[in-house]
């Protein structure tokens, strides 16, 4: 009777104090050049090794440019010296990397699937809060600070507290044009953006077990803006015959032992929960935000929110301030809003499916004059597929700009930001104040809503967009 | 490596805002150090000063009465949003050794414990009446006790506050965690033998 994250969990104990701490062993680490810096410097000042070089995978991604000249040119000098500094501490480690040119490239919580890092069953960390993408293979997958990535590098373990259990069942049919996004989406406005705090959060229901691994991901991938570190989906065959063929799948010769291991992870029919949470698709539309927090998300047919309607003052005084931020009006309808710039790609949205969906809503269209629009492939694979797909010329005849993999646009670090004023519709996660750059304006949705705002300049109805 | 914490009184700065995520706290911008230092002058840089770059007076940072105080009271949820642990050091290196406020992100919070600072966690109306008295009378003292698991503030407030004994007693001696787990050592490699049997396949070492 015990949930999938408790079971995981278990057959990872190493050692078990009185007062509820567990040192966790810890299978995978993905590295990025932001967060582990410090904790290489850490390792070494302390005279300590990497335990096990070859659980580790590093990649450049939060400060490349997405332009074609990238290997060559980087102007600015603290990029270049962070992504100098992870070269040469991968080779001095002896830890893969896909470096800035590797073919394989791509934001980290995308390059980890791919190399069929993420698979059911095992934990696996990063310093990055959206590693709880992985999560959608039936794994602990979880964000984690510096520190812990040095201990992580030294020990291959971490000290941890067990969470409590939630979950969410998503069940129905969801209607053309409605994304997994979009359920995310409603999950956060639902519980709000701490909803999840201190909690591993599964998703079931009939929705989740027809939706494909890249929806799946986008669903875990969100989850921490609700607060919680954890999101999970149960293993089926969808999972499996994503992991098969990748470069580490447990391949031929461990393939029937690990099947039969995935096949016991699914949480037991009597598990206990210490909360549970239920949405319906079928009457799902898709949504958009207007504030400056993710749990602000509306369907896309409705307007901003009045904060003298909000009885709770914390709560309008926090509702006046995005609006302020957002330079937004209460009442305004969400499909009159003009955007500037659009940005379809992330770790959130960045994935094969999802640019098949965004070139869909884009084929035969014209960007809107005075908006720039970025589509950014999550990885150099996801672009190489794309392209064989004939994908990049859809967007590149409709006026958008096709780019090289990274986080790009969806946070202010590389050349692509916001300036200060400018509102963007944008397929990421978050919506903070200055998140895509000081100043910035963010609206948050699906690459379909996205590829729709492109085409028409103002936040729009997908659905009436591709009729 | 880490600093202790025991004890301090100190001005108690009021931060009135819930859901302070850590891009607020440190932009993207200042992440590209390698070093741990030197970020405090990144903290809350989009609230500190304007778009052209002058001081916001209004902003409690930037107030004479709350200069020096190493305790931020703020709203609840702080800390939500990137893992960065920028944002703990941007606080440290501004000056700060802990927060109070009625909850916090996970990762935040653990970040702050590997470092020194304490993250407590006061009920939402005890930091209510704590926020209210640092407003009205800015420059106001607070002491936070850790052995007493207290916080003691401007008009006779008085509360406790619970955390976890692993990470108060890391805190009280400073230490170094990851010199204490290696002395898990031999558990550790047993754990792998005993793991190789049963999932073989999850030592396949990452390919080049
Ligand atoms: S795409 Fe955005 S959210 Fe994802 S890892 Fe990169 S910066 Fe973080």
């Amino acid at each position: 009777m015990a949930t999938m994250f408790s079971k995981i969990w278990d057959r990872h104990l190493v050692t078990e104090r009185d007062d509820g701490n567990v040192l966790l062993y810890i299978d995978r680490h993905l590295v990025h050049e932001v967060t582990s810096p410090q904790a290489f410097e850490g390792l070494v000042l302390a005279g300590r090794s990497v335990r096990r070089t070859g659980a580790m995978l590093a990649v450049q991604d939060h400060n490349v440019p997405t332009t074609p000249d990238r290997s060559t040119r980087i102007d600015d000098r603290e990029s270049r010296e962070q992504i100098r500094t992870l070269r040469e501490n991968a080779l001095g480690a002896g830890i893969t990397l896909f470096d800035i040119d590797d073919p394989r490239q791509g934001i980290v919580h995308i390059i980890g699937p791919e190399s069929g890092l993420a698979q059911p069953g095992i934990t696996i960390v990063c310093g990055d809060s959206h590693t709880g993408t992985l999560g959608a293979f039936g794994a602990i997958a979880f964000g984690i600070g510096t520190s812990e990535v040095e201990h992580v590098l030294a020990t291959q373990t971490l000290w941890q507290r067990k969470p409590l259990q939630m979950r969410v069942v998503v069940s129905g049919a969801l209607a053309p044009f409605v994304t997994p996004k979009d359920i995310i989406l409603a999950v956060i406005a639902k519980i709000g953006a701490a909803g999840g705090t201190g909690h591993a959060v599964e998703f079931a229901g009939d929705t989740i077990r027809r939706m494909s691994m890249e929806g799946r991901m986008t669903i875990c991938n969100m989850t921490i803006e609700a607060g919680a570190r954890f999101g999970l989906i149960a293993p089926d065959e969808v999972t499996y015959a994503y992991v098969k063929g990748r470069p580490l799948a447990p391949g031929p010769e461990h393939e029937a032992a690990a099947i039969a291991y995935w096949e016991g992870l699914p949480s037991d029919p009597g598990a206990g929960w210490d909360r549970e949470e239920a949405l319906s698709a079928d009457a799902l539309e898709p949504h958009v935000t207007w504030g400056t927090s993710p749990q602000d998300a509306l369907p896309v047919g409705g307007r901003v929110p009045d904060p003298e309607a909000q009885p709770d003052p914390k709560e309008r005084a926090r509702m006046l301030r995005a609006l302020e931020y957002m330079g937004l009006a209460a009442g305004t309808k969400l499909t009159d809003i003009p955007v500037d710039k659009v940005f379809i790609g992330s770790c959130t949205n960045g994935r094969i499916e999802d640019l098949r969906a965004a070139a869909q809503v884009a084929r035969g269209k014209r960007v809107a004059k005075g908006v720039t629009a970025l589509v950014v492939p999550g990885s150099g694979l996801v672009r190489k597929q794309a392209e064989a797909e004939g994908l990049d010329r859809v967007f590149l005849e409709a006026g958008f700009e096709w780019r090289l993999p990274g986080c790009s646009m969806c946070l202010g670090m590389n050349p692509d930001k916001l300036k200060a004023g400018e509102r963007c519709a944008s397929t990421s996660n978050r919506n903070f104040e200055g998140r895509q750059g000081p100043g910035g304006r963010t609206h948050l949705m699906s690459p379909q809503m996205a590829a729709a705002a492109a085409v028409t300049g103002r936040i729009a109805d997908v659905r009436e967009v591709a009729r | 490596m880490r600093e202790k914490f025991v004890s301090i009184t100190t001005v108690g700065v009021p931060l009135d805002r819930g859901n302070v995520d850590t891009d607020a706290i440190i932009p993207a911008r200042y992440l590209k150090t390698v070093k741990r230092t030197g970020l405090g002058e990144g903290l809350f840089f989009a609230w500190r000063y304007d778009a052209d770059g002058s001081a916001r007076a209004d902003f409690p940072l930037n107030r004479p009465e709350y200069r020096g105080g190493r305790a931020l009271v703020a709203g609840e949820n702080f800390g939500c949003g990137s893992s960065r642990e920028h944002a703990v050091w941007a606080l440290m290196d501004f000056g700060f050794r802990a927060v109070v406020a009625p909850s916090y992100s996970d990762i935040f919070r653990n970040n702050c414990l590997k470092n020194g600072m304490l993250p407590v966690a006061l009920k939402a109306p005890e930091v209510r009446v704590l926020m209210d008295a640092l407003l009205a009378a800015p420059g106001s003292e607070i002491a936070i006790d850790l052995p007493e698991q207290s916080v003691t503030g401007p008009g006779g407030i008085s509360c406790r506050f619970e955390i976890d004994p692993f990470a108060k007693s890391c805190l009280l001696e400073g230490r170094d965690e990851i010199a204490l787990t290696l002395t898990y050592g031999a558990e550790i490699a047993r754990y792998e033998r005993e793991r190789k049997q049963v999932t073989p396949w999850l030592f396949r070492d990452v390919p080049e």
